[in-house]
């Protein structure tokens, strides 16, 4: 299929969910982008994999209650992230081991939950693959408004986060609350989680957050620019990945995974300073240098 | 003089031990002092304890006459150099504005004022000419002037520096030290632990040698003539290298 011919399904209107599944892969993929430098930079992306699978209980129970998805995944995140967060005041275990226990424990609550309602096989496929059908426009609203909250709050807390994120310790000696602003990511990352799953998946929405985020991390040392780079990298993977996925008939959610991929291993090939290619010239240069 | 930095028979706990116990110590305006003592003597429970980041268990720590309390003194704090997350993609002036952050509140943009105090930092430390560069770009001492700056950046009237020597070549040891002595000189407070007893000998104007309490102060001249509280300090005996070093030094 010809890209012109993706404009002119989206613009089909018996196909009126090709461009709401564009729209918001788009948009939770500009949020994941923003949030995901968090995630990379302060080493989070197992924390951000567990809050995947925390939320996958709070769909579970909003999808068989016929609830609020966002608002379903939302509530068992945040409490999942708090018990997390008590739980590792205790330093007997580290904080990734109580991570590991309870994201494992809520994924395996979610299935239990979701295996009582009935068309159980399809409905999990969906949450843990994702799918571009059946979006209620009211779901464009609750991105939008979700995202917009999400990037205000992060533009809020901005110079906090990165304070905390330097060196936890000064962060303390500042008078920073360092407990709740951990607390405010861990939600934010969430709710960025949430808005996407419907698309891409509850399995491979951390590639959401991670790889444009890792990517732009590749291209520049400037955090500003990471943070303008990465958002526009998953952006547009979600674009090129709906696109494929719609010509070739392949899974969105993984396809769009898989293009964010290509973009993460051409930038460490290629990136201007620090890419492979560029390395392996400057050893060859130098090696060719008479003296 | 006057103290800025007052710890009164202080006594913390960690994790149900005793760290330190009953230690009492002051810093004055214009002051370099050295606490010196073996691995965990407790000289960085002292430190964070001034912060305000621990609670005592008994005594008093006040910073300019106020109980110490997180961001509630101007006090900058310089942690060791490996806490830093040295690979977050900031320059040098960005990673200095940070040490602003507590002082700004939320929702506040630095101002022209705060990046006055941020340029007033890089020239004190000298590293103006890097204040573009990735912080990640930077040398060992080059590193160590940026975590000096982002403290001075809160204009301060103490300082407080967490091993500020370790893992630094002679020459850049030398350049710190003499920063460190020209920043007490100007009126600031300053209380340095280290492990480095010549940069401490040469450099503070006294000296605190601590083991789970404060065992002796004084001048560097005055402690270099009290072996017994070297020998006490880091429990070796007379023949140890470090009291022959400190007989040299006499």
């Amino acid at each position: 299929m010809s890209p012109a011919e993706f404009v002119t399904d989206l613009l089909n209107p018996d196909l009126a969910f090709l461009p709401k599944a564009l729209l918001i892969a788009v948009m939770s993929s500009i949020v994941c982008g923003v949030i995901g430098c968090y995630v990379v930079l302060r080493g989070m992306a197992f924390i951000g994999d567990a809050v995947a699978h925390a939320v996958f209980p709070g769909l579970a129970v909003a999808f068989v209650l016929s609830g609020s998805l966002v608002l379903g995944g939302t509530v068992a995140g945040v409490v999942t992230a708090i018990l997390v967060a008590v739980f590792a005041q205790n330093r007997r275990v580290r904080e990734d081991t109580i991570i590991g226990v309870f994201f494992v424990a809520a994924f395996a609550l979610g299935i239990v939950i979701i295996s009582r309602a009935p068309g159980y096989a399809g409905s999990l496929q969906q949450f843990l693959f994702g799918s571009i059908t059946g979006i209620p426009d009211r779901d464009l609203y609750t991105v939008a408004g979700a995202g917009v909250a999400i990037l205000g709050v992060l533009g809020a807390l901005h110079k906090e986060l990165v304070t905390v994120s330097l060196d936890r310790e000064t962060a303390r000696a500042m008078g920073l609350p360092v407990f709740w602003l951990d607390l405010a990511l861990y939600v934010l990352v969430t709710l960025a989680v949430v808005i996407s799953v419907q698309t891409i998946g509850n399995i491979l929405v951390l590639a959401l957050l991670v790889t444009p985020a890792a990517t732009a991390r590749l291209l520049t040392d400037r955090l500003g620019l990471m943070m303008v780079l990465a958002p526009l990298i998953g952006g547009l993977g979600a674009l090129a990945g709906l696109y494929v996925s719609w010509s070739w008939d392949y899974p969105t959610g993984g396809t769009i995974v898989l293009v964010l991929t290509a973009g993460f291993l051409a930038a460490w090939l290629l990136a201007p300073r620090q890419g492979r290619v560029r390395a392996v010239t400057r050893r060859w240069t130098r090696g060719a240098r008479p003296g | 003089m006057s103290r800025v930095i007052d710890v009164q028979g202080l006594s913390v706990r960690l994790g149900g031990r005793l760290v330190l116990r009953d230690a009492t110590l002051h810093v004055g305006h214009g002051e370099l002092v050295g606490l010196i003592g073996p691995n965990g003597a407790g000289k960085t429970t002292l430190l964070r304890a001034a912060l305000g980041l621990l609670a005592p268990a008994a005594g008093r720590v006040t910073i300019d006459g106020r109980p110490a309390r997180p961001g509630r003194a101007p006090i900058g704090y310089v942690p060791q150099r490996h806490e830093f997350a040295w690979e977050f993609p900031l320059s040098v002036e960005h990673v200095v504005m940070t040490g602003r952050t507590g002082a700004l509140g939320v929702l506040r943009r630095p101002g022209v004022e705060d990046w006055r105090a941020v340029d007033d930092a890089l020239e004190r430390v000298r590293i103006g000419g890097l204040r573009e560069r990735p912080v990640g770009q930077l040398s060992g001492g080059q590193r160590q002037r940026v975590l000096v700056a982002r403290a001075l950046a809160l204009q301060p009237a103490a300082l407080l520096l967490d091993e500020p020597f370790t893992g630094l070549d002679m020459p850049t040891q030398d350049l710190l030290s003499d920063l460190f002595a020209a920043l007490a000189h100007e009126g600031r407070a300053v209380l340095m632990t280290t492990h480095d007893l010549a940069a401490a000998l040469y450099t503070c104007d006294r000296l605190a040698l601590l083991n789970e309490t404060v065992i002796a102060t004084g001048t560097p001249t005055a402690l270099t003539a009290d072996p017994g509280a070297w020998m006490r300090t880091f429990g070796v005996s007379e023949r140890s290298p470090l009291l022959r070093m400190l007989r040299a030094a006499a």
